[in-house]
């Protein structure tokens, strides 16, 4: 498989009032054409915003200061911000947290689907009439692709007249308009109960499937990652921690962190036993020091982890970022 | 879900707010008492029972009809110069209206774009706009509208202009404030995210969403806008006579109070009636339209 989406040494910073807070701190990755990528970590763990600086979204006081991303063979951090437009939408979409106040109340589904086309499709046909009634045509068959029930005249109501569930399916729907190269889904299913969560990650795969597209599953549910994803890249403080193929990664981790997500999730197996939950805090990610991140959580940190760990090779395809990766084997 | 029973109410938030504004009564009587007075504007010469202008010595200071000596062909009395004043208080519908109407709406279009970049782009921009907001706001409103009036002398147009100099501030911080909050918002977010300019932001994804409040506001202006207009008229500064104004009318009849209660008292009410009309009106259209009064 070509690689779609390669980011190497991202480092994106925001000048807060406590100081330089880096929250995204030598990210590498890579996206390969058609695959999916779940990217783990918890709030705070720079998951959205290593995503929203490959997208260009980051905003003051924010701002990407080092890396380079190389998205289908261009590097995004050279383009203008208007060939960053034109990609944002066309190549690469991504769809926002909170499907209940991502559409935009004002506009009716169908205007709102229509833009994006309008926006970026090349292939619409000249000619007013001809033009709207293609843009039309393309908007039902999305509606439809997405399991919108009757989307023709579902087109012409407003999204607070939508279920959670199905404003989810709509926001996908926006996204996927433009048959982009990669869909970055940034927790796709928080704000959705259960059942409908499972609708909507069934469809964001059958979607994959159907249009060949790269996927990046942003959540911090390792359950879904596991059902969903090829690869997965854990992220703690604002670096990759762990990353490899998804069965392996979770059934051996070779990092403490990921180690301790595993243990702190349900599992029937475990039933009745208590939850093992993670001690002590996320550091504080403002003037850190050059050391493991983790060591002040890790129950096998040692001396040693105090200096500047880099991510180290943990067999085929697979990397951790810690000094005793060996013995978690 | 997929097999849920549909039936597709086509509605929007719009509508939704219309209709509850519909329910309400004083509201929609305010709405009628305003309708009354524009189409007594538009259909004016059809209306009135005598021309505005004709004078007539003879009929100087002639009481309304229901009073000993008056006459129902001259309703509600005449000037000093004998004009008929129900004619000229229709007449005087006119400028009135069009003034109101012409201020808001320029001082609404300009404030909306000021207003919009201010809070869109920030930054240098915001801080222009804000201190000219600051410094127009420091001038007293009639103060400020009689200094340019003597600047550009009386017209119909320096009229409207000298007010609506001023008048688009009041949209432009409403608009300001609610882009701040609006342009913030996930949608927004997500329009970027699909590749969307400042233009478009702005004008499809903030400025649909922030319409509701910029309405209210403008509709309660123009109440205000109406009184302003006719300080000026009443001060000489504004429509120059003969043409009927309503401000000028009050003044006309200031010599008479004692003897001809009726020559200012009319035009007098008459401001009073549509103001207070416009005024309940935008009450009701607040209470429908921004979200922090709906239950």
């Amino acid at each position: 498989m070509t690689v779609l989406l390669e980011v190497t040494n991202l480092r994106t910073e925001f000048n807060a009032r406590a100081g330089l807070v880096r929250a995204v701190d030598g990210v590498s990755l890579r996206v390969s054409r058609g695959e999916c990528l779940g990217v783990v970590g918890e709030s705070g763990s720079g998951k959205s915003v290593t995503f929203s600086s490959v997208m260009g979204l980051v905003r003051l006081p924010g701002r990407v200061t080092q890396g380079s991303i190389f998205f289908d063979g261009r590097n995004l951090r050279d383009l203008s911000p208007e060939d960053m437009r034109a990609i944002r939408g066309r190549d690469m979409a991504m769809t926002m947290q909170d499907a209940l106040t991502a559409l935009n109340p004002a506009l009716t589904v169908g205007e709102q689907l229509a833009e994006v086309l309008e926006a970026h499709d090349d292939s619409l046909p000249p000619g007013r009439r001809a033009r709207r009634a293609a843009i039309r045509d393309r908007s039902v068959e999305m509606l439809g692709l997405v399991g919108i029930p009757s989307p023709d005249t579902r087109l012409r109501q407003y999204p607070h007249e939508f279920s959670g569930g199905m404003r989810q399916r709509i926001m996908i729907a926006i996204a996927l308009a433009c048959r982009p190269k990669l869909l970055i889904a940034d927790e796709p299913t928080t704000a959705l109960d259960v059942t409908i969560q499972a609708q909507v990650l069934e469809l964001i795969s059958d979607i994959r499937a159907k249009l060949g597209m790269a996927v990046v599953l942003i959540t911090h549910d390792l359950g879904v990652v596991a059902e969903h994803c090829d690869r997965v890249m854990v992220m703690y403080a604002g670096q990759v921690v762990e990353e490899g193929p998804t069965e392996q990664v979770i059934e051996h981790p070779r990092h403490p962190y990921t180690r301790g997500l595993l243990a702190s999730i349900p599992r029937p197996a475990l039933r009745g036993q208590p939850l093992t939950p993670i001690h002590g805090q996320v550091p504080d990610l403002v003037g850190l020091p050059p050391q493991c991140r983790f060591h002040s959580r890790c129950p096998l940190a040692r001396p040693e982890c105090l200096t500047d760990v880099p991510m180290r090779d943990a067999g085929p395809g697979r990397k951790a970022r810690c000094l005793r990766l060996e013995d978690m084997a | 879900m997929t097999d849920m029973p549909l039936t597709p109410t086509v509605d929007s938030l719009f509508r939704r707010n219309l209709r509850q504004f519909r329910h309400n009564r004083l509201a929609m009587a305010s709405v009628i008492v305003v309708l009354i007075f524009v189409i007594m504007a538009v259909a004016a010469p059809l209306i009135a029972p005598q021309d505005p202008n004709a004078t007539d010595l003879f009929r100087r200071l002639q009481p309304p009809a229901w009073i000993d000596g008056g006459d129902w062909a001259y309703p509600l009395g005449c000037d000093g110069l004998g004009r008929d004043i129900l004619s000229r208080i229709i007449y005087g519908a006119r400028i009135s209206i069009f003034i109101g109407l012409a201020v808001i709406l320029l001082a609404t279009g300009v404030g909306i774009l000021a207003g919009l970049a201010a809070g869109y782009f920030r930054g240098w921009v915001d801080v222009v706009i804000g201190r000219l907001v600051d410094i127009l706001l420091g001038f007293p409103y009639l103060i400020f509208a009689i200094g340019l009036m003597a600047m550009m002398g009386p017209g119909l147009m320096n009229i409207v202009l000298a007010l609506a100099y001023k008048e688009w501030v009041i949209p432009c911080r409403v608009v300001r404030g609610e882009t701040l909050a609006v342009r913030e918002l996930e949608y927004v977010e997500a329009a970027r995210a699909l590749g969307a300019g400042s233009r478009h932001i702005m004008w499809r994804e903030i400025l649909p969403n922030i319409l509701s409040p910029v309405i209210v506001v403008s509709t309660i202006r123009m109440a205000n806008v109406i009184i302003l207009e006719a300080s000026l008229s009443f001060l000489g500064l504004g429509v120059q006579p003969p043409t009927a104004s309503w401000g000028s009318m009050v003044s006309d009849g200031r010599s008479f109070i004692l003897e001809a209660w009726w020559v200012s008292t009319f035009p007098g009410l008459a401001i009073l009636l549509l103001v207070l009309a416009i005024n309940v009106a935008s009450q009701g259209l607040r209470d429908a339209f921004d979200p922090r009064f709906s239950e």
